[in-house]
This record gives C-alpha cells, sequence and structure tokens, in this order.
C-alpha cells in the first residue's frame, strides 16, 4: 500500500468542498440543539401538564431511537407530509433535534443546580416567572454547563457522516465518491478522518476557551 | 386602624410535620413587630407564607383586606391569577437569612433589577433611586462590586437596599444576622433600628435579638410549636411573661447573652 502526496493534494479540494457542507450541518444543527434544547427544558419544566408530559415523551422517544433512523424518517417523511426540503436542511433538522434532547437534559441539569434561594428572591422582588428565568436563573444556569453542551457539539459533529445516507454531499460522501472515481480509498478516507482529528481537537480548546470566558463573567 | 396584615387560624404542614397550627394575627401600618421563640417553632414560616413563598394549608391570610391566593370573581371567591397575586405580592417585600442576591449582577444591578422590570422605572430613575439606598446602607462605595468580592455584612446590606427599593409597604426580616460575623452584627441592627425608627413600613422581624424586640419593637410575639402562645408590648414580654415557657425561653437567651 502506498501513500501517494500528490493524488492527496489532486482530491484536496474536493474534499474542502465537502467540509464546507459538514461544517454547515455542523454549526446549523448546533444552533439548533441549543436553542430548542432550553426550550424543551423549559417545557419541562411548566407548570402545565398538557406541556410538560408530551415534552418529556419527546425528549426520551428521541433519546431512545438511533440518530440514522430519525435521519431517514424526516428525510423520506416529511415530504410526504408537505414539507419540502434540501437534503442538507432534513440534516440539520435532524441532528439538531436529537442534539436538542440530549442538550435539554443538560440544561435541566443546569436550572436544578441554581438554588432555591434565587427563585425566592426573584418572588420577594415580585418578578415575573419570565424574567425570573431570564435574568436570574438562566444566566446561573448556563455557565456550569457549557463543558458538557461543548462535548454535545463536537459528538455531533463527529456524527455528521450520517448525512451521506441522504445524500448530503459532506466530506464523507467526497472521499466515497472520489474512492469510486479511482478506485483508491486510502488517500480520501485518512484524509477525512484526519480532518475530523484536527477539528475535533480545535472545537475542544475553542470550548474550554469559552468555558474560561463564562467563569470570568460569572 | 384597619390591620395591613390580617391571619386567622393559619394552618401549614410539610408532610406529617405541622409547622404552624392556627396563627391568628392583626398587625396596624406602621407597627414594627418582633417575633421570636425556638428554632422550628414556625416563626420563618409565617414569614415565607406572607412572602407568598408558599401557600397556607387552610386559614386566611389577608395583606390590605385582600388574600393573595383568592380573588373575587363576579361576586365569587375564586383561585387567584397570576396578576391578582403579584398586585399583592408587590407590597410585600423580605430580606433573607442566606441574603439571596444574584451572584451574577453587581450590587447596583440587583438592586435595580426589580424597579426597572417590575416597577417600570427607567434605568436612570432606577439608578438613581438604588444609589440612594445603597448609600443609605453606607455602600456607596461598593456599588459595581459583585457579591463573591462583599463582606457577610456587606452583602445583606445590599439585599435590604434590593428590598428597600421596592418601596413595600411591608418588610420581613428573616433572621437577617444569623449568618452573619458576630462583629458585623451590630451594624445591621442598628440599620434595622433606624428602618423601624422611620416608621414608612410595617415590619415584621424574625429576630435572637432580645435588645433589638425589647427597645425597638411595638409589640413581640412568642411562637411555640405552630402557634403564638403570648404576644404583648416587649416590656410585658420580657419583664412578666404569662406563660413558663415564655418565661423560660427568655431567661435561656438572655443568659447565652450574658
Amino acid at each position: 500500500m502506498i501513500f501517494d502526496w500528490g493524488y492527496v493534494w489532486d482530491i484536496a479540494p474536493r474534499l474542502a468542498e465537502g467540509l464546507v457542507v459538514t461544517l454547515q450541518a455542523t454549526v446549523l444543527g448546533m444552533a439548533v440543539a441549543l436553542t430548542l434544547g432550553l426550550v424543551l427544558a423549559l417545557a419541562r419544566r411548566s407548570r402545565y401538564r398538557l406541556v410538560g408530559w408530551p415534552t418529556s415523551a419527546l425528549v426520551e422517544f428521541v433519546r431512545s431511537t438511533p440518530l440514522l433512523v430519525q435521519i431517514y424518517f424526516l428525510f423520506y417523511i416529511l415530504p410526504d407530509a408537505g414539507l419540502r426540503l434540501s437534503p442538507l436542511a432534513t440534516g440539520v433538522l435532524a441532528l439538531g433535534l436529537h442534539y436538542a434532547a440530549y442538550c435539554s437534559e443538560v440544561y435541566r441539569a443546569g436550572l436544578e443546580s441554581v438554588p432555591k434561594g434565587q427563585w425566592e428572591a426573584a418572588v420577594a422582588l415580585n418578578l415575573s416567572r419570565w424574567r425570573t428565568m431570564k435574568d436570574i436563573i438562566i444566566p446561573q444556569a448556563i455557565p456550569p454547563v457549557v463543558p458538557a453542551l461543548g462535548n454535545y457539539l463536537v459528538a455531533m459533529f463527529k456524527d455528521t457522516p450520517l448525512l451521506s445516507a441522504i445524500t448530503v454531499l459532506e466530506v464523507l460522501q467526497a472521499a466515497k465518491l472520489v474512492g469510486s472515481e479511482t478506485f483508491r480509498y486510502v488517500e480520501p478516507l485518512t484524509l477525512v478522518g484526519v480532518l475530523f482529528l484536527v477539528l475535533s481537537l480545535l472545537s475542544a480548546t475553542a470550548i474550554r476557551w469559552v468555558e474560561g470566558r463564562v467563569r470570568m463573567e460569572g | 386602624m384597619d390591620a395591613i396584615i390580617r391571619v386567622r387560624n393559619l394552618h401549614k404542614a410539610y408532610g406529617k410535620l405541622a409547622v404552624l397550627s392556627g396563627v391568628d394575627l392583626d398587625v396596624p401600618p406602621g407597627e414594627t413587630v418582633s417575633v421570636i421563640g425556638p428554632s422550628g417553632s414556625g416563626k420563618s414560616t409565617l414569614l415565607r407564607l406572607l412572602m407568598t413563598l408558599e401557600r397556607p394549608d387552610a386559614g386566611t391570610l389577608e395583606i390590605e383586606g385582600e388574600s393573595p391566593w383568592t380573588m373575587t370573581h363576579q361576586g365569587q371567591s375564586v383561585a387567584a391569577d397570576e396578576r391578582h397575586l403579584r398586585r399583592v405580592r408587590g407590597k410585600v417585600g423580605m430580606v433573607f437569612q442566606h441574603f439571596n442576591l444574584f451572584p451574577h449582577m453587581s450590587a447596583l444591578a440587583n438592586v435595580i433589577e426589580a424597579p426597572v422590570h417590575v416597577l417600570g422605572l427607567s434605568r436612570a430613575e432606577a439608578k438613581s433611586r438604588a444609589l440612594e439606598y445603597l448609600a443609605m446602607v453606607g455602600l456607596e462605595d461598593k456599588t459595581e462590586a459583585y457579591p463573591a468580592h462583599l463582606s457577610g455584612g456587606q452583602k445583606q446590606r445590599v439585599a435590604i437596599a434590593r428590598a428597600l427599593a421596592m418601596q413595600p409597604k411591608i418588610m420581613l426580616f428573616d433572621e437577617i444576622t444569623s449568618a452573619l460575623d458576630p462583629e458585623l452584627v451590630g451594624g445591621i441592627l442598628e440599620l434595622l433600628r433606624a428602618l423601624a425608627a422611620r416608621r414608612t413600613m410595617t415590619m415584621v422581624v424574625v429576630t435572637h435579638h432580645m435588645a433589638f424586640a425589647e427597645t425597638c419593637s411595638d409589640r413581640v410575639l412568642f411562637f411555640d410549636r405552630g402557634i403564638i402562645l403570648e404576644q404583648g408590648a416587649p416590656g410585658d414580654i420580657f419583664r412578666a411573661p404569662r406563660h413558663e415557657r415564655t418565661r423560660r425561653f427568655v431567661e435561656s437567651i438572655l443568659e447565652t447573652v450574658r
């Protein structure tokens, strides 16, 4: 087995295009997961059982079924339901929903870690529920869970190749296409592995930086 | 004069543990009432119910003639909505034993938060009001400090300024010196004394400081096992208690002080 560096340089631009799609899916998926996750965490705490209970059921369902099944499900079912999205948009939705369920559990732990006295002070000052959440509880609940949320960001990044199953031309799919044209798989797949490694390490560093920032502000 | 706080046959239990078992109380506006008694006798629970942190199990509690938990709708008494609850709650403020400052906000931001978002003051108005109260509690030079950088006494001063800035008609103080180092207690009591002397608010003070209760309050309530066993003018409670348990409690506290 010979590793051909010239070949690596030839295919690099095509893999780079795939990588852009991978990063798009990660960033957009995480944006969905972080916001929807917080919404789910708050909805689960709702005093209205008609909100809280179905949310809990949804979170448990999403967490207990494989991401790949969810991706296929959305890809084949959404168009039947009249919602036509591009494969990438469908993939972002699936990743976002899946990781929102996990993030909601993380947020929940953060919300529960805020001392009872903070809620009581908010009541004594007559703050509304919404204001209490926004100004008092959430700003204290999030900094401690930044590392856990960051882990899910990296995990989601590593799950993006699953989108190749629904024809999203992300980096792994790009590598497979390159390989199938030349019957040389060593270089493209190695490159994919190296790219994931480098980017995972980079994002872990970035998360530590963010963590330091939120700690300082707190 | 009509009572600003009116409590009738108030009951509260946590699980099987009855904490309040039939409390009656009338407090006229402007009065300072000290609440004394052994720990676990229900003093703090009464304050928590007055602050609407919790609901009574039975009995009635009225602030200026209105229950926070029920309202009149088309001539009928119904469960209160959020709006009614908050309107009644807004007449009451509270200072806690453990301060409960918002740790992610500066002293000034702690004091400004509720006047801006509850009373609807502009930031500028709220800031000048906050600075006024922070100066009153002696913290004009600590307005930008975060709670983590303040001493216990300073934290409690911020908490007092924060509660005062809402200008409630009724102010509840729940053992506000109990978590402080001994050398910081005097200053806080002095502040409390000055507030009581102004007579602008009705004050209910749960305290272990008999000297404060004796010299600063119009009335002293002695709580025992979930009821107000005895109440009266400070002189009567401390020098001529009618109940044996009151006498023993007062004596035991005075002994530990001496």
